[in-house]
């Protein structure tokens, strides 16, 4: 009886480790190509586009069979099914036809009984082009109306009129780099064909459902046919949502016409010049406001550039918009999102998807606000949120509900000494000529829930066998961010049983079907209210047999801590497990869940997107040598909010990593193409994200406490995968303070991002120069 | 033949080997997989191993260049996974996807087995070539420290 009065020490709430934390460091968590090969494996390359934009007039693969090793070479003209892989939309060819639009766009594959002999012969292969005339930059496919989508407006009131009656009105633009996503494991599938005519996919990807779909139709054979097997990645962070999809479908159609298992593992530069990264954007803004910085209203205009195809640009710049207001009323509110084509890798989801870029722009607009009124742009920013009775709409007229910013922020002030460390660092500014600090506190507000709403479902399977072990499978998929562990965590905790009973395997098209990819944060609130819906059907189903059986009501019955106490009999688990089964008690269930509430109307552009936001906060302090723009992180506090954490040491880790990406993004990792449209910014050689001695010296993250969310999400959690990368804006308009300081705070830098050392001392020079007119125009009054 | 001793066991590789980098006959070849592929040109620090001792990236070291040489590997950092680092990783929740950490744990034991004092310096300076993009510096360093603290330099 002692037992059962105990609580469950492995479920919800609990800080679980990872799921493969021993198989990490032991070296035996097994990735893609790592996985057992076969005596006639075949390796894929593919030959890839050096021009920008350009009509193929011919393509010989003739001299690519004079390689000994080689078993096929193949075009567009080869792929047996349906050509084209786009996600949403058409757009993307598995392989040039006719055209190329990037350079790294794939023109010809090649397979061979090793990687090596593969590229040699891919690179055999004659290609001759036409070049066309390509457009590079963004401004210029703005100019031009190429876009790869139709444009969409957000709009509330009469911004125009706001503007020109507003006691101050502000003009400028930015340019927001964009960032790879340098997953540590690249792009890889591994495919082996089977009896009738069927595939089975072991891919790294973060979307087997989209993998299964594209795969049938590039082989051209009902989806019945392919299963896909997805047990982990070696980091996806969006990267692995659609563009895990092309090495899949290339392997896919050699092992169809070979009838050889065969395996594409990108090389790091090849990784880097065929796939799409975050959105690089060019932000235009026009905005009226009062003595404290208040906005009467905005009009922003956010060009994303795209790339050569659609991909998922029409969520990610729609999230941009969605994301414009971060956390702040904006008042009268135009907010125009454009889908700019350029002849570069298709860009693709990045860990915020669109929204950080709007954040971005939102804050840059805060600081220049404050530069101009000489405000602390902490007060501008505090002068702005949203109200929690009024001003508490968004210009997409969802209300904003439970709103915690201001407490949230009022916190985080405090707990960091924001108001006496800036005191403290404009004194140190005063006496210190060379070396200036800087500081900044940014809030994040991250609406959860696809856009596309009906991506919010999710499925699981659940299976109890005999010994009382449990196997459960749901749609989700694993890429570090311990996605399974939260899973396992929550039917262990509806089974009342330790998560050492339940085994999670690897994401199967088999088991769950047609699942949403694991994005926008979802995971976890998807997948787990979907497998906790699979337990309670089991659960309910051995209430009523244990009622019936032992002749109680089900009131009498309860799970607790690895046991069942029926009145005053306590079983062990597995014993009541045995007992059902031999009375012919079904212990196997599907679990379905949808997110409720949301809706979007695209056409009158308002309503409900998102399911709830998630909040956070975050205080960085840098120092910055003005003679070079090179900089050092001193110190970052961060307060998030992640609802009623289901395990808090995954969400700090959660936190703690996205901010480290959210930093690298906007301070050193600058994306760089030369005149022809070639990355060459291919490598980590010259592509550089942060390191362990990039991190604040100081770092202290704090998650809220005791702050259910108010929604029925799984356990009340928050969504945590994206919200905290944000928090990184903090450095960056740290820096900035840094660099205002030369000015005495009252010009604003207005960086582009990233502020790489590189821009920081080009804002330092344009602070110089305004002092100086500034100076001049002094004199001559 | 290229003779080389991974994790204490003796093997005798083909001379066509030569050129290949370590990385891939221990991957390949020897099938010892926990050894990563990264960037192949030994800026990511997820293929490191030790060589002679010296944390190593795997894939700038041809076979002809290890002949006669000692590399131990992840699979033989400790018998059951019990090594003071790896026991340190779980306890601060290090891991998120896990890829790099091999390699992170390779330059980490080299720092310990350095007998160099173990502070916020000497973990920058070891753990600089070892990226992860998960960002879980902070628990590295923590888990190194407690490492080093609980005798981990055996």
């Amino acid at each position: 009886m002692a037992l059962v009065r105990q609580d469950l020490k492995t479920g919800v709430g609990r800080k679980i480790p990872h799921e493969s934390a021993g198989k990490h460091v032991s070296g035996e968590a097994v990735y893609i190509d790592d996985r057992l090969e076969f005596p006639n494996q075949l390796h894929v390359y593919a030959r890839l586009s050096d021009r920008p934009h350009a009509r193929i007039l011919k393509i010989d693969t003739a001299p690519c069979y004079e390689i000994p090793g080689v078993r096929i070479a193949i075009t567009s003209k080869d792929v047996p099914g349906q050509l084209d892989i786009g996600a949403v939309v058409p757009g993307d060819p598995l392989l040039a036809d006719g055209k190329v639009e990037y350079v790294g766009q794939p023109v010809i594959a090649v397979a061979a009984n090793s990687l090596e002999t593969a590229r040699k012969a891919a690179m055999a292969a004659v290609i001759e082009y036409e070049d066309l005339e390509p457009v590079l930059c963004v401004e210029e496919a703005l100019k031009k109306k190429h876009f790869v989508l139709d444009s969409h407006q957000h709009k509330r009131g009469d911004s125009a009129k706001a503007l020109a009656s507003a006691p101050h009105r502000l003009q400028g633009s930015l340019h927001i780099g964009g960032q790879e996503h340098f997953y540590l494991e690249t792009q890889i599938s591994s495919v082996i064909p089977t009896e009738d005519d069927g595939m089975i996919v072991y891919t790294s990807s973060q979307n087997p459902t989209e993998i299964q779909k594209l795969v049938a139709e590039v082989i051209d054979v009902p989806m019945h046919k392919v299963m896909v097997d997805m047990r982990r990645m070696g980091g996806g962070f969006g990267g692995k949502e659609t563009q895990a999809a092309g090495p899949a479908c290339m392997a896919a159609v050699i092992a169809r016409l070979t009838g050889q298992p065969t395996k594409m593992r990108l090389p790091r530069v090849d990784d880097m010049t065929i796939t799409g990264k975050r959105h690089p954007f060019y932000v235009e803004y026009d905005v009226g406001f009062d003595d404290d910085g208040r906005l009467h209203g905005i009009d922003l205009t956010l060009a994303g550039n795209c790339g050569y195809s659609p991909d998922l640009s029409g969520s990610i710049v729609d999230r941009a918009m969605f994301h414009a207001d971060n956390a702040y009323y904006l008042g009268d509110a135009t907010v125009t999102g454009y889908r700019c084509k350029t002849n570069t890798a298709s860009n693709t989801a990045y860990r915020g998807f669109g929204g950080p870029q709007g954040m971005v722009a939102i804050e840059s607009i805060m600081d220049h606000i404050a530069r101009t009124l000489g405000r602390d742009p902490l007060d501008v920013r505090k002068h702005n949120y949203y109200g929690t009775e009024d001003r508490n709409v968004t210009h997409y007229y969802q209300t904003v509900e439970d709103n915690q910013i201001a407490e949230l922020t009022a916190e985080l002030e405090a707990s960091s000494e924001y108001q006496r460390r800036r005191r403290e660092i404009a004194e140190f500014n005063r006496q210190s000529p060379i070396l200036k600090k800087g500081i900044a506190m940014t809030p994040v507000k991250f609406g959860i829930s696809f856009t596309a709403t009906f991506l919010n479902q999710a499925g699981a399977l659940v299976h109890i066998y005999t010994d009382g072990s449990i196997h459960l499978n749901h749609g989700g998929t694993e890429m570090g961010q311990g996605l399974n562990t939260k899973v396992a965590q929550v039917v262990a905790e509806e089974f009342q049983v330790d998560i050492d009973r339940i085994q999670v395997t690897a994401t199967n098209t088999d088991k769950v079907p047609n699942t949403s990819p694991t994005a926008a944060s979802s995971g976890a609130d998807l997948n787990g209210k979907a497998a906790q819906n699979a337990a309670i059907t089991i659960r309910n189903r051995l209430v009523a047999f244990a009622a019936r059986h032992f002749d109680v009501t089900e009131e009498d019955v309860e799970f607790r801590n690895n046991h069942v106490r029926v009145r005053e009999q306590v079983l062990p688990f597995e014993e009541l497990i045995q007992l059902a089964y031999f009375n012919q008690v079904s212990l196997s269930s599907t679990g379905f869940y949808r997110t409720p509430k949301i809706f979007y109307d695209h056409e009158k552009a308002r309503g409900r997107p998102f399911y709830y936001f998630a909040y956070g906060a975050a205080c960085s302090e840098v120092l910055v040598d003005t003679l070079t723009g090179e900089y050092r992180m001193l110190r970052t506090d961060i307060l998030h909010d992640v609802g009623a954490s289901l395990n808090p040491a995954i969400d700090i880790g959660q936190v703690e990593g996205a901010f480290v990406q959210g930093m690298g993004w906007l301070t050193m990792e600058e994306l760089v193409w030369n005149q022809q449209g070639r990355l060459a910014t291919n490598g980590p050689a010259s592509y550089k994200i942060p390191a362990v001695a990039d991190m604040p010296a100081d770092f202290r993250v704090q998650l809220v406490e005791n702050r259910k969310n108010k929604e029925d999400t799984i356990f009340n959690s928050k969504a945590v995968g994206e919200p905290p990368f944000m928090l990184g804006i903090a450095t960056w308009c740290a820096l900035q303070d840094a660099v205002a300081s030369v000015g005495d705070y009252r010009f604003a830098p207005l960086l582009d991002a990233p502020a790489t050392p590189e821009r920081v001392l080009w804002g330092v020079e344009k602070i110089k120069q305004a002092m100086a007119r500034d100076a001049v125009v002094e004199t001559v009054d | 033949m290229i003779k080389i001793q991974v994790n204490g066991r003796n093997h005798e590789l083909s001379q066509d080997l030569a050129s290949t980098p370590l990385l891939w006959v221990l991957r390949d070849k020897l099938k010892l997989k926990g050894t990563k592929f990264g960037c192949g040109k030994g800026l990511c620090g997820a293929c490191t191993v030790h060589f002679n001792g010296n944390p190593t990236r795997a894939c700038q070291l041809p076979l002809s260049a290890a002949s006669g040489g000692q590399v131990r590997t992840i699979e033989g950092l400790s018998e059951n996974g019990d090594h003071p680092l790896q026991k340190a990783w779980i306890e601060e929740d290090v891991p998120q996807c896990g890829y790099c950490q091999p390699g992170q744990l390779m330059s980490a034991a080299a720092l310990l087995a350095s007998g160099a004092p173990v502070d916020d310096a000497s973990i920058r300076a070891a753990m600089s070539g070892n990226i992860c993009r998960c960002g879980t510096y902070g628990r590295i360093v923590r888990a190194i420290k407690r490492a080093a603290d609980e005798g981990g330099r055996a």
